[in-house]
């Protein structure tokens, strides 16, 4: 039989294709174009020193946003993530005030957050709920324990402050440059390897694509998605820590529509809503393409009100953009 | 009305996937279209009702240049396309399907329910069906939601309807009621194009035949004047020999034994084994249960009594990654809602089964993925650009294949295949036997349920026939004819067959 290969390779004469490259590429692009555009208005902008500023004004944003790429990729949705940062960074601060060692008190924090996520998880996949209606709910019980626990004040003292390794997370340098961005960058190597190198990402995206299909082709469907949630609560509590660390006390209103803004950097880097498509790359670029707004504007002496329609607009232009490109 | 499609050309990026096709229809004729997967069939609808734009050549309408802006362009121009998947929504009812778009409203802009109930009534008594139009279109069978598409396209006033392998899951009474409303509304005037893999079909039913390879339309012919070899010829663009191959069992140990497996209201006492090297066909009517006994085998579906034992070891198996784990691989009937991530790449897609197995250092071994896709693609000889593409870009048949190679590639030991050959031409369908004779051949026992009988009767080597969720008979093939079958499938108990 004569064997008939239809495989062809991909050394055939490869056409550019633009609407690939815009729904890999645009993002990236979209960066570029904004930083060239904020430096020429604004030439301090592309200042070392500012620049650093935003990195660590983003760290925040994009270690909460990197964790709920996971979730969006598999069709979901977390809102409680603000809430989260707040309570696990309220307790944490009440550890360290209470004299509790630094390095428990972070350890500590960090595990709240994995169960408080871990409870999402359950609640979306044990009971059934929907994802948008779970993490409704958390979101507000999170948030009231928060008021509860604190009583409605901030969480400061001199132990807290006069903890080494504490103050390091939020306010310390390495090199020169400011830890948040180290962390920032742990995070996402380490979070990056676990999407695209690992079978749990594997079976992350798949579970998105279709999880009737990832079922049945073996995936634990339950289990992956009670990881994930864990994994954004684990982050979300990343995040509380080098926020309280950086405003040396704990605010129960700390991380109010957070969500908002790591929703929005997993959408303009290219994640679908819908599930199975998105990379964590794009998360990046989606957060530093709210940074530089944030900062391109500030610098340009933007009134704040008018920062939140231009931020708007520019989400909604990316989603049409994408919508686009994705489309036929 | 006549149609008339010249020199088309198409090209999705770098895949030219028409180069040049020539198609004329016109009212009062049935004309059937054929050609491997992949060949463009599905594609050149398209075109013509809209969906896709053209890169080249012409569409006349009654000798006028036409151009239709989408699908609903052409209906409204008397062009109605009945898709090779139905897009229905599942949880909506008959009348709501129906009408959906093309809501009948009064003078308030409000739905008028009545009215469109009583046209949804009337259209469907019109093809003699009698169906409850306020169910959930979900709740019927696949040929029912086919008549119900049928009616629809009645109901635009449709002179041309486009058939997308329309058979691909009716049962044999549902087809012979469908060849009769074919044959009754051909008297009327209406055309039809008719896409289908299976060769009796096309000279029961067409009257012309135009046959498509690699992109081009190769000839046309009255069907009468034509033979089947003629046709697998220009499909396959050479000739296959007979359709089954031979085989030569070599049965081992029994790997795969159920007992009394039973659920409430679904089947009942369902016992049987199969062995290594063996081909147990599951025949029988749609809806026999056939399916809902292997999900629950395969654990996707419980039940409540009985034992499941592989290699006389009684197992417990509550999930499909169970049954995986006992080296068992199940190819669902439905690729779209269940094969298939249709977004994903036919690596991710391929490899998901068996993803466990190529870990190296804790991450995943892309190199060794892509050689295991890659081998298993050419092995199969799947039509696609490369293993990156996403699955929905391939043609139906050869997203079936990509379900096999994903089953295949996880090293079962015991195969189900529900189906496996649906939407898959000839060639095709030759390639994927040799492919099930192989896989026995290295010891794998294969379970295939298929509607085809024979099909059943060419690929097997023992027959389970189901009927109503029990099973009337296991018959050796050999001894077994179509009529025996069908004897069982519909209930008569033939004797000396009952195992
Ligand atoms: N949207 C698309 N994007 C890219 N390629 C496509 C797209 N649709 C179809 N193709 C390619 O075009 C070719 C023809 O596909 P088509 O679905 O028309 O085949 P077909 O003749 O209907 O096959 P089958 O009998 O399997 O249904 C295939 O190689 C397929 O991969
Ligand atoms: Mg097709």
């Amino acid at each position: 039989m004569e064997q008939e290969t239809k495989v062809s390779q991909t050394n055939e004469k490869k056409s550019f294709d633009f609407k690939k490259f815009i729904s890999k590429m645009g993002p990236l692009v979209a960066l570029i174009i904004l930083v060239i555009l904020v430096t020429a208005l604004s030439p301090g902008f592309i200042q070392p020193s500012n620049l650093l500023n935003l990195l660590r004004q983003v760290s925040i944003n994009a270690v909460i946003a990197f964790g709920m790429t996971f979730v969006i990729l598999t069709g979901g949705i977390d809102l409680s993530v603000g809430s989260i940062l707040a309570l696990t960074g309220a307790v944490t601060a009440s550890m360290l005030v209470s004299g509790m060692s630094a390095g428990l008190a972070l350890l500590v924090g960090l595990l709240m957050g994995g169960i408080l996520g871990f409870l999402n998880g359950v609640l979306i996949a044990y009971g059934k709920a929907a994802p948008f209606i779970a993490t409704l709910a958390t979101m507000t019980i999170f948030r009231g324990a928060t008021y509860v626990f604190t009583n409605g004040n901030p969480i400061t003292g001199t132990k807290m402050n006069n903890s080494f390794l504490f103050q390091f997370m939020g306010r310390g340098y390495l090199l020169g440059i400011p830890v948040p961005i180290f962390i920032m960058a742990i995070v996402y190597l380490i979070l990056y390897l676990l999407l695209h190198k690992t079978t749990f990402g594997r079976k992350t995206y798949a579970l998105g694509g279709n999880e009737q299909a990832a079922y049945i082709a073996g995936v634990k469907t339950k289990i992956v998605t009670m990881w994930i949630y864990t994994i954004s609560g684990l982050m979300a509590a990343l995040a509380g820590i080098i926020l309280t660390s950086r405003l040396s006390s704990a605010q129960p209103d700390a991380g109010t529509s957070y969500e908002m803004d790591a929703i929005a950097a997993v959408v303009l880097g290219g994640t679908s809503l819908a599930g199975g498509k998105g990379r964590i790359f794009g998360t990046l670029i989606g957060a530093l393409i709210i940074g530089t707004l944030n900062n391109g504007m500030n610098l340009l002496g933007i009134s704040s009100f008018y920062q939140q329609i231009v931020k708007g607009i520019v989400i909604l232009i990316a989603v049409l953009i994408d919508r686009r490109s994705s489309n036929d | 009305m006549k149609i008339e499609m010249k020199n088309i050309t198409k090209a999705f990026g770098t895949n030219k996937v028409l180069e040049g096709v020539n198609f004329t229809v016109q009212s009062g004729e049935v004309h059937a279209l054929m050609g491997e997967n992949g060949a463009g069939k599905s594609t050149l609808m398209n075109i013509l009702t809209g969906l896709y734009g053209d890169d080249g050549g012409e569409i006349l309408v009654d000798g006028q240049t036409t151009h239709f802006s989408g699908p609903l362009d052409a209906e409204r121009h008397g062009i109605s396309f009945i898709h090779q998947e139905m897009n229905n929504f599942l949880e909506m009812s008959v009348v709501d399907n129906m009408f959906l778009n093309k809501e009948i409203k009064n003078k308030f802009g409000l739905m008028n329910e009545n009215k469109m109930r009583e046209q949804a009534k009337f259209y469907l008594s019109k093809l003699g069906a009698k169906i409850d139009v306020d169910k959930p279109i979900g709740s019927l069978s696949v040929g029912r939601q086919q008549m119900i598409e049928i009616a629809k396209s009645l109901m635009t006033n449709a002179k041309i309807i486009i058939m997308d392998e329309p058979t691909a899951a009716l049962t044999e009474n549902e087809i012979a009621q469908l060849f009769e409303i074919v044959r009754g509304l051909k008297k009327q005037g209406v055309g039809f194009i008719y896409i289908s893999h299976r060769m009796e079909e096309i000279f029961e039913i067409a009257d012309k035949v135009t046959v498509m390879r690699d992109g081009i339309s190769i000839n046309e012919y009255q069907t009468k004047d034509v033979s089947m070899k003629q046709l697998v010829k220009d499909m396959v663009g050479r000739e296959i020999g007979d359709f089954y191959p031979d085989r030569n069992p070599k049965f081992g140990k029994v790997s795969l034994e159920v007992q009394h497996l039973s659920e409430d209201g679904v089947f009942q006492d369902v016992s049987f084994k199969v062995q290594e090297g063996e081909i147990l066909a599951f025949s029988g009517l749609m809806g026999a249960g056939r399916t809902e006994i292997m999900r629950s085998i395969f654990g996707i579906d419980p039940h409540n009594e009985g034992k499941i034992l592989i290699d006389g070891q009684e197992v417990h198996i509550h999930s499909p990654q169970e049954a995986i784990k006992h080296q068992i691989g199940f190819l669902t009937e439905n690729r779209k809602d269940e094969g298939l991530i249709l977004n994903d790449s036919l690596t991710d897609n391929i490899v998901l089964p068996s993803i466990n197995g190529f870990v190296k250092h804790g991450l995943v071994d892309d190199k060794a993925i892509n050689e295991f896709t890659n081998m298993l693609l050419k092995r199969l000889s799947v039509k696609a650009q490369s293993a990156d593409v996403t699955a929905s870009s391939l043609s139906g048949g050869n997203q079936q294949k990509v379900v096999l190679a994903k089953w295949v590639g996880s090293g079962s030991r015991v195969l189900i295949l529900d189906e496996p050959t649906r939407g898959v031409d000839v060639g095709a369908k030759r390639e994927i036997y040799d492919l099930m004779n192989e896989l026995t051949d290295r010891h794998v026992a294969i379970i295939m349920i298929s509607s085809d009988l024979p099909e059943v009767l060419g690929m097997s080597d023992k027959i389970a026939v189901v009927y109503e969720g029990k099973i009337t008979g296991i018959v050796d093939t050999k001894s077994a004819t179509q009529e025996s079958v069908m004897t069982l499938a519909t209930g008569g108990v033939k004797d000396g067959t009952r195992n």
